[in-house]
Parts: C-alpha cells; structure tokens; sequence
C-alpha cells in the first residue's frame, strides 16, 4: 500500500462500511469477549479432548498503530485478534497472544522493533509489516531470524522480487490491478470500444499502460489529462469522437468525478470505470447522480466479503471491519492452522504457510514461490443510488 | 509500430476533432481573457506582476459556489436532489451569482492593494520587495482557504442547478448553453472594460498614470486613487472570470487559481503586458493553441500545455513586447 492513497481507500472503507452499519445491529460488546460461549463450556468440562495443546505461543505484529495511518493498523488488528480469541477459545490448553509493536508505519521506526520481534523466541510467526517502506526495511532481519511474516496490506510490485523466503502478501499487489481491471471490462462489461484516459501520474499512467496493453485487441482512444486543469474537454472530445462504449479512468477521485461529470454533461454515456485511486465516497460527491453505474476496482477486499465476519467484527468491535480487516483475520487463520497442526517452531511455521490452500474469507489462500497470493485477487465495487456497493472478486 | 500509424490517426482525430476543440478554446480562451486583464491592467499602472490575482479568482469562484449553495438549501432539504433551474429564476440565480462573484473579486483585489502593496509603496519599497509581497499574498491566501474553507483541501463540487443543453452545431461540434453564457458574457464584461479604459475619466487617468505616474500626479490625478480602482476592475474582471468558468465546470479547490492564473498571465504577456486589446488577444490565442495542442497530439492536456508555452516563447523571441506591445500608456486602450 502506498502511503498516499492510504487516506482515501481508508475514506471509501468508511463509506461502505456506514452503509453496512445502517443494516446492521448495534450490539456493543467489549473487545475479547467474543468467545462463543458453548466452545468454552465444552472445553472446561471435557479438558484435553478440545483443541491442541500448546504453551506461550505468541504472533506479533509490525505496523501502524499510531500516527496518521494508525487507524489502518488498528484495522488490522482488530481483524486478526477475532481469529486468535476464537482460536484460544477453542482451544483452552493452546492459549496464542499477539504482539503487537507500533511502528507508525515509518520504516526508520519499524527496524528496531522488528530485531526486537525477532529476538522474541515465543514468537513464531508474522502479521505485518502494514506499509511497504517498512517491509522493505525489516524484511532482512526477519529473513535472518528465519521468521515467516504474512502482510495484509504491503502492495508494492518489487517487494516479491528481493528473493525473500519468508515474506509472504494476503492481497494483490498494484501490478495485479491492470489485468483485473482489463478483466472486469472484457469479460463483466463486455466492452468493444474502450476509451482510457490517465491524469500522467506514477499511479495513474503505470495503471493506464497496464491496461492499454490488456487490452489491446480491442478498439482503444487515448487521452491523458492535466490534474491540476479543471477542464477536461480535450479528453471528452476524444472520448465523444470516438464513440466508446466504456471509458477507463485512470487516476485519483478528484479528477475522475470531474471527469465523469463532465463526459455526462457532453452527452458521453459510456460505462465509466476507474481503479482504486477513485474508490472514495468523495468521488459520488463530487459526481452527484451521474456517479451511479460507476465501476470501481481494489485489491483490498471489503468490509462486507463475509458475512460472518462482519457479524463477528461488530460484536466485538461495535462497527463494521475497516480496510484490511478481512486480509488481517485471513493471515492469522493461516498461521493459527499451523498451530492446530502443531507446527510450533519457526521453521515448521514457514513450511506450513508455503504449503498453504484452503479458501480464506477473502479469497482461495496459496502462496507462490515469491510470497504473492496465486489467482485473481482485485474486488470491484459498483455505484448503485449514489452508494459504493461492493460486488465481490471480478469474474 | 504505432508511432508512425499513431501520429498518422492523430492527425486524422485532429481534423475531426478541430470544431469541437476550437469551441473548447474559446471557452478556455474568454476566461484568460479577462483574467488577464487583471494583470494587464495592475502592470500597466504599477509596473508590477499582481501574483495574487489568481487568488482573487479563486475566492471568486468561491464566491459563486456558496451563493449557489445558500440559494439552494431549501429546495435540497426539500427534494434531496439538485434543483435544477430554467426561466427566468435561472436568469435570476445567474445574475445573483455573477454579481456575489464579481463584488467579492473586486473587494478581495482592493484588501490586496491595501494590505500587500500600498505599505511598500509609500515607503519607496525597491520593485523586487513588491514581488515578493505579490507572491507571500497568493500563497497565504490560497493556503488560508486550503486549511479553513470549506471541505478543507478536498475539491469542492458545486450543486447543478442548470442542466447544460445543447444548443446548436458549429460544422458538427455541439455548442452547450454555458459554452455561450461563457463566451458571450466575456465578450460583454471586456467590451464595457475597453469602453471604460477608453472612453471614461477614470480611464482617461489611467491611462495617464500608466504612461506616466510622475506627470499624472503633477497633472493634478489622484494616482492612489486610480491605482485603487486599477486594482477594482482587475478585481472585477477576475470575478466576472470565476463565474464563467464555475458555469463551465463546476469544481473548484483551494488552487484553482494557481493554472489559470498562471496561463492567464502568459496570455498578458502574450498580448504585450499592460496592453489591454493585447490581453484579450493573448487570452484567445492561448486558450486555442492549448486546446488545439492537446487534440493534435494524441488528446494530451500536458501537451497542449506545452504547445502554449511554446509558442509564447517563439513569439516573444520575434516580438520581445508581445503581439501588440506594451501599450496601456500610449493610449490605444
């Protein structure tokens, strides 16, 4: 995850998640508390034939839990502490705590505490680290200390490509976002006639281009816009002149609401979609109306992917799971199966997390050689009646 | 491969796309045009680039929005969606909205005046301290509006209450109802400037303060009062500007001033700096080889930027003063 889309990925999961949350009940329960009450009461009367036995098994964790991305971390922890108190509730006489150590997602901050994690011998595995400038930073030393981590939130492309062992990813990474999106247009939309227009930024133009080359067996109209201009019209024009019948936007939510708007008001009426840059609520705010039948792509899943889940999440939690909260509970289940299975030390937990397939909650779960999550991983949201509503992995 | 086949279809889209593009560059262009006035206008009297100009049209723009928005509260509270306008009352929120804008150019350009310049001129301040205090004014201000206005630093969406419609075709490019408010209005607001930079007794002054302050003063002008109301119609015409161009895309944001200022500053200096028919041609010009630029090559904005600015260069290399020449002073208005 780049810092800098963090702020509206975090906004759009805000918005879907108020929309949950008017659907939900609001039974507030304190965090911890979330055991399910039979699973206890079997475990005290039948003693060692419930779950595994263990001692002092810890999972820590490295990221944001402060500063101004702290409430992704918070997100991410959150998530992952509703599978480590099912599992310890479970599982009596195996009790696993998480350690958690706040790095503001700062790589400079994050390198000690990672020698500290690792120093740490009851700690067997890795959620974590948050951002990508902090893996990047800490993954030698938890390479040395042979310590296998699972991120539910670094995407950036070249984090696989440093030969790690133990560095693995629960989401896609931003390179994987172009063939979602090509799929999404191809085989969702069915589009013959494509319009894609980037604002020439690193994100925007490298998201563009990816998905230029996807889909180049289409009939394809370019145009790049100035984001600092208003006005759009060169854009339109070509769009206009053109004649598509979808339009992929390449770029941040500012921009595309204008642009979207300013298509409509042209009289363009192609299918708009655009990537997670513009997955904010300020995109339909921006738009208005004409923001419905929106498409909008992301590699984090959201709030809403599973259903349990987010039952679960809003009793222990009173709200409904952040951005990342899924990928988090999803990389404590791997670990938490290694444990069932009794792989307790370092070495049997990373062999265990290699070997890994089993559906998660936000996805089928494999690892390949390199760490990256295998098959296709990018979500897509729709814009019905001027709400983000989430359509689950594109098809 | 594509390269040769690309710039072969370019050229094509550029036939096709010339009318419509044309039309885009003259909306573009009448709102230079009149921002540029402000600058022409501040440097024909002061010998000074007003940089603050820009924020006069931001504030401007903001101007619109929130007469817009106040306008339409009970109609949203009412329907919940936007309240689309027609008739006479659309005429009537266009005027209300028009007017807020240009009072509040006009009163933002005058406390600039008051606040940044008027102290360092009455003590001989050097030129270059007067630049300075221009550039210190448009940070403070955008950035003021940045950190307290309203949505914070986000893009501020206005509220649609007109529904843009096509009204007829020039050669197959659709021409919209704002592409004409747009065009139309500009023309007026520069007609009445011209008329009053030429014909009027505060234009006559100046006139005569531009071509020489000393003389002026001596000749028994007010020089802080023209320069006052120099600052006023910059200020104005800037106001005038900002409204034309929410009617044309409705967005605005803490920087909106920043592009168009800067562009609006190139059409001044295109036209010849301090020259007032030269800040309107400059303004035209650049608002049609920007938009031509872009869909010449590949609907690329970045370069329709870059074509602009190059051709400011090119002429400015053939005719160091601009297109007219630096020409307040000598009268042709």
């Amino acid at each position: 995850m780049q810092k800098s889309k963090l702020g509206r990925l975090a906004a759009a999961t805000l918005g879907m998640a108020l929309v949950i949350a008017s659907c939900g009940s609001d039974t507030k329960t304190p965090a911890g508390t979330t055991a399910d009450s039979t699973g206890v009461s079997t475990a005290d009367t039948t003693g060692a034939a419930a779950g595994v036995t263990c001692d002092g098994i810890t999972i820590g964790y490295l990221g944001a839990l402060s500063g101004d991305n702290g409430a992704l971390g918070q997100n991410m922890v959150n998530g992952a502490q509703i599978a480590i108190d099912d599992f310890n509730a479970a599982n009596p006489d195996c009790k696993v705590s998480l350690d958690k150590q706040d790095s503001q997602g700062d790589p400079a901050q994050a390198t000690p505490l990672a020698t500290t994690l690792a120093n740490n011998a009851s700690i067997i595995a890795l959620i974590g680290p948050g951002f990508s400038g902090e893996s990047k930073a800490t993954m030698p030393t938890f390479e040395t200390a042979g310590l296998p981590v699972i991120s539910p939130s670094a995407t950036n492309a070249k984090l696989t490509t440093n030969g790690w062992k133990m560095f693995h990813r629960i989401l896609a990474n931003d390179d994987k976002q172009a063939p979602g999106v090509v799929q999404l247009i191809k085989g969702t939309i069915k589009a013959t006639k494509v319009g894609v227009i980037d604002d020439a930024s690193d994100y925007g133009k490298g998201l563009a281009d990816s998905v230029r080359t996807g889909l180049a067996e289409l009939d394809i109209a370019n145009a790049t816009i100035d984001p600092k201009a208003a006005d759009y019209s060169a854009a339109v024009t070509a769009m206009k002149d053109a004649g598509v019948d979808t339009i992929f936007y390449s770029g941040y939510y500012a921009e595309a609401a204008k642009m979207l708007t300013q298509l409509r008001d042209a009289g363009v009426t192609a299918t708009f979609v655009s990537g997670d840059g513009s997955l904010d609520p300020a995109f339909i705010t921006g738009a208005g109306a004409v923001a419905d039948g929106a498409y909008l792509t992301a590699t984090g899943a959201p709030p809403d992917v599973n259903a349990d889940f987010a039952a679960k999440f809003n009793t222990a939690y009173g709200t409904v799971p952040g951005l990342y909260s899924p990928e988090s509970y999803d990389c404590a289940q791997v670990i938490l199966a290694a444990i069932a299975a009794g792989k307790v030390t370092r070495a049997d937990m990373a062999a265990f997390i290699d070997a890994f397939d089993a559906p998660g909650i936000t996805k089928p779960i494999k690892f390949d050689a390199t760490g990256e999550p295998e098959g296709s991983a990018v979500f897509y949201t729709v814009v019905e009646a001027g709400k983000l509503v989430s359509k689950g992995l594109i098809p | 491969m594509t390269l040769s086949l690309g710039g072969f279809l370019t050229f094509a889209g550029f036939l096709s796309r010339f009318w419509p593009s044309t039309i885009t560059g003259l909306v573009l262009g009448a709102v230079y045009a009149l921002v540029a006035l402000g600058y022409t206008l501040v440097y024909g009297v002061l010998r000074l680039i007003n940089f603050a100009n820009s924020e006069v049209f931001m504030l401007s723009a903001f101007g619109s929005f929130l007469t817009i928005e106040v306008l339409n509260i009970p109609q949203r509270l009412a329907s919940g969606g936007d309240p689309i306008k027609t008739g006479w009352e659309l005429v009537g929120v266009l005027a209300l909205c028009l007017l807020v804008s240009v009072l509040i150019g006009g009163l933002s350009a005058v406390l600039v005046e008051r606040i940044a310049y008027r102290p360092l001129r009455q003590r001989n301040a050097p030129r270059l301290v007067f630049l300075i205090s221009a550039i210190g004014a448009s940070f403070a201000i955008s950035e003021a509006v940045g950190e307290w206005g309203p949505q914070r630093r986000k893009e501020y969406a206005l509220t649609k209450f007109f529904k843009k419609e096509q009204l007829f075709k020039i050669f197959g490019a659709d021409v919209y109802n704002s592409n004409v408010i747009v065009v139309v209005g500009a023309a007026i607001m520069a007609l009445a400037l011209v008329l009053f930079v030429s014909k009027s007794r505060v234009g006559r002054g100046i006139r005569a303060v531009a071509q020489d302050a000393e003389t002026a003063k001596l000749m028994g002008v007010n020089v802080d009062r023209i320069i006052l109301i120099t600052f006023l119609v910059g200020g104005l015409m800037a106001g005038g500007a900002a409204f034309l161009y929410e009617i044309h895309t409705p967005f605005a944001r803490y920087d909106v001033g920043f592009s168009i200022g800067v562009k609006a500053f190139t059409a001044a200096v295109l036209g010849g700096i301090g020259n007032v028919r030269g800040a309107l041609l400059g303004g035209l010009l650049l608002g049609l080889i920007e938009s031509w630029g872009s869909s010449l090559f590949g609907s690329d904005q970045n370069i329709g930027n870059v074509a602009a600015f190059v051709t400011l260069v090119l002429v400015l290399m053939v005719r160091p003063s601009g297109l007219l020449g630096e020409s307040l002073g000598r009268s042709k208005a």
